[in-house]
């Protein structure tokens, strides 16, 4: 070869390509800011509304007012304790007719298609979107009929005052109910129809393929339903205030028990009862979670 | 066997029209047709999860049409297996027998020999979301089993697989269907699953029945284009030459 020669260039290697295939096209800038841009705003969004909580939380346990002896003093107050005793009874009621209730109208807004099935469907959601306020204003014009004082008349006659328990009972049931339904309806959706059929070709009748299929499937939806209904309950004020009224020891339940320390200057047992009814409020989003996520360790 | 005479029924804008069906004690029976020409429905009918509007259903000689599903001894296999999920492989294979008021061991003991014949002792404890696509086949088919039907109907059993395991469990069905001389029949679109399994065929299109005979048969003479498009799909979706081309 001589010096003059041109040596052809010798074969370029083909560029290696990575092992899991073609390298993928780089990323354009655009859309690198366009995808932190968007995380940014929701995160952002999501930290300003967790801060809120927490900020409320928090003043509260760093009030002045806060004081961890008045809060177990609340225990040994009888009026407080009266409060939560009947929080709690009128609270396990509801929660028992929610669980009989929920169920099968649930059941029966998924599975059957009835003349006024929309109308129904809306009339139930009413009492989501209704002040609290109206319902209870609502319940006494209702009561104050000739229909409402034969009923009210039956119901003092057996020991149900209207203006003590069972009255407060049937403000929780009205306004509670209807968040279990729709989950329990929910729940019934998600079922596929199909598993029942096929129950019922493996020798089921129609009631035990409710029981050992749907209900079962449907079971983590209603308990969180109930919870949630439950929670409700528990925290309901404006409609007793209005139909029920605000009796010491008769209807005081714990929200009662809140504005009552409030508007006669009892700041720190009104901010110690608010204080137990967070932690009320706690065990039940933990349990909704809990049981809406299907987790086996609640043992339900 | 199966007997059904002149079943019509409708469903929506759907309609079964004057469908009569035939399959021998111990036959294998595959129905074969397009998405939405009625299979489906005619399983269900069979199974009494649909009432006919006219005609009649007869099991083993006896006629069931108005009968409820459980009172038909029927045991029914859906496209999508239709294990119920909250319950493990065992409570799955058992579900029939626990319905008919056996007890927890006893039902364990009556669906053993089906547990062994499809060989899935090995799942019993495991939950059917861990299942492959074969094992949930098995299973649901052991479920379906376990009752002691009289018949068998498999809807689309195999359709959501891919073709090796398709293969396996068609021989594994016909497989347990020879040796239980069960009265079966099994709902499919392919030609080549028919012939994997089937003793006759019925072609059925836009809600009845077309032909049935043996695949040789059909392919031999098909009484109708809807035959015609099944069993020779290239021959009727190749255009025709132009005139003058001579190859």
């Amino acid at each position: 070869m001589t010096s003059g020669e041109k040596t052809p260039p010798p074969p370029q290697p083909a560029p290696a390509e990575p092992p899991g295939g073609r390298a993928a096209p780089p990323r354009s800038l655009g859309r690198t800011i366009s995808r932190y841009a968007l995380a940014a705003v929701t995160l952002g969004f999501l930290a300003l509304f967790v801060g809120a909580i927490v900020a409320i939380l928090v003043a509260d346990l760093a009030s002045r007012f806060f004081r961890v002896d008045v809060l177990a003093g609340l225990f040994g107050s009888p009026h407080v304790l009266a409060a939560m005793k009947l929080s709690g009874m009128t609270s396990g009621i509801t929660l028992v007719l929610v669980a009989v209730f929920c169920v099968p109208i649930g059941y029966a807004l998924s599975r059957y298609r009835f003349p006024g099935h929309a109308v129904v469907n809306t009339i139930i959601d009413l009492p989501i979107v209704m002040p609290p306020l109206a319902i209870g204003v609502s319940l006494l014009v209702l009561f104050a009929s000739p229909p409402g004082r034969w009923i009210g008349d039956r119901m003092n006659s057996i020991g149900w005052d209207r203006n003590a328990a069972a009255g407060i009972v049937l403000c929780q049931f009205l306004l509670s109910v209807p968040f279990a339904i729709r989950a329990s309806k929910s729940a019934f959706d998600a079922v596929d129809r199909r598993l029942e059929e096929l129950a019922l070709t493996l020798g089921c009748t129609r009631t035990r393929a409710f029981r050992t299929v749907a209900l079962p499937m449907a079971r983590g939806g209603i308990l969180a339903g109930c919870v949630m209904a439950w929670a409700r309950a528990v925290g309901l004020y404006g409609p007793l205030m209005v139909f029920v009224g605000c009796v010491r020891g008769k209807s005081e339940v714990l929200p009662n028990t809140i504005y009552l320390e409030v508007s006669t200057g009892g700041i720190e047992v009104a901010l110690a009862a608010t204080m137990v009814m967070i932690a009320l409020a706690g065990a039940a989003l933990v349990a909704i979670h809990g049981l809406a996520s299907g987790r086996r360790w609640w043992g339900l | 066997m199966i007997d059904a005479r002149a079943i019509c029924l409708t469903a929506g804008t759907f309609r079964l029209t004057s469908v009569s069906l035939h399959v021998a004690p111990g036959e294998y029976f595959v129905l074969m047709g397009r998405t939405g020409s009625g299979k489906s429905l005619l399983v269900r009918c069979l199974c009494g999860l649909i009432d006919p509007t006219a005609g009649s259903v007869a099991i083993d000689g006896v006629d069931v049409t108005g009968l409820e599903p459980r009172e038909r001894r029927v045991g029914y296999m859906p496209q999508d297996c239709g294990l119920f999920p909250h319950l493990d492989v065992r409570r799955n294979v058992t579900f029939s027998l626990r319905a008919r008021g056996m007890g927890r061991r006893a039902a364990t003991a009556a669906a053993a020999p089906v547990v062994e014949m499809l060989d899935i002792g090995r799942l019993l404890d495991r939950r059917v979301t861990s299942l492959s696509g074969g094992e949930r086949q098995k299973v649901a088919l052991a479920r379906a089993l376990a009752g002691r039907p009289k018949v068998l109907l498999l809807d689309e059993p195999v359709s959501a697989l891919d073709e090796p395991t398709r293969r396996d469990v068609c021989a594994e069905l016909l497989r347990v269907q020879r040796e239980l001389r069960l009265a079966t029949i099994h709902v499919c679109h392919s030609l080549a699953e028919a012939r994997s399994v089937a003793d006759r065929v019925g072609v059925m299109e836009a809600g009845t029945i077309h032909q049935t005979g043996t695949i040789a048969d059909l392919t031999a003479e098909a009484a109708t284009e809807a035959v015609e498009r099944l069993v020779h799909p290239v021959r009727v979706n190749t255009p025709p030459a132009p005139p003058g081309d001579a190859r």
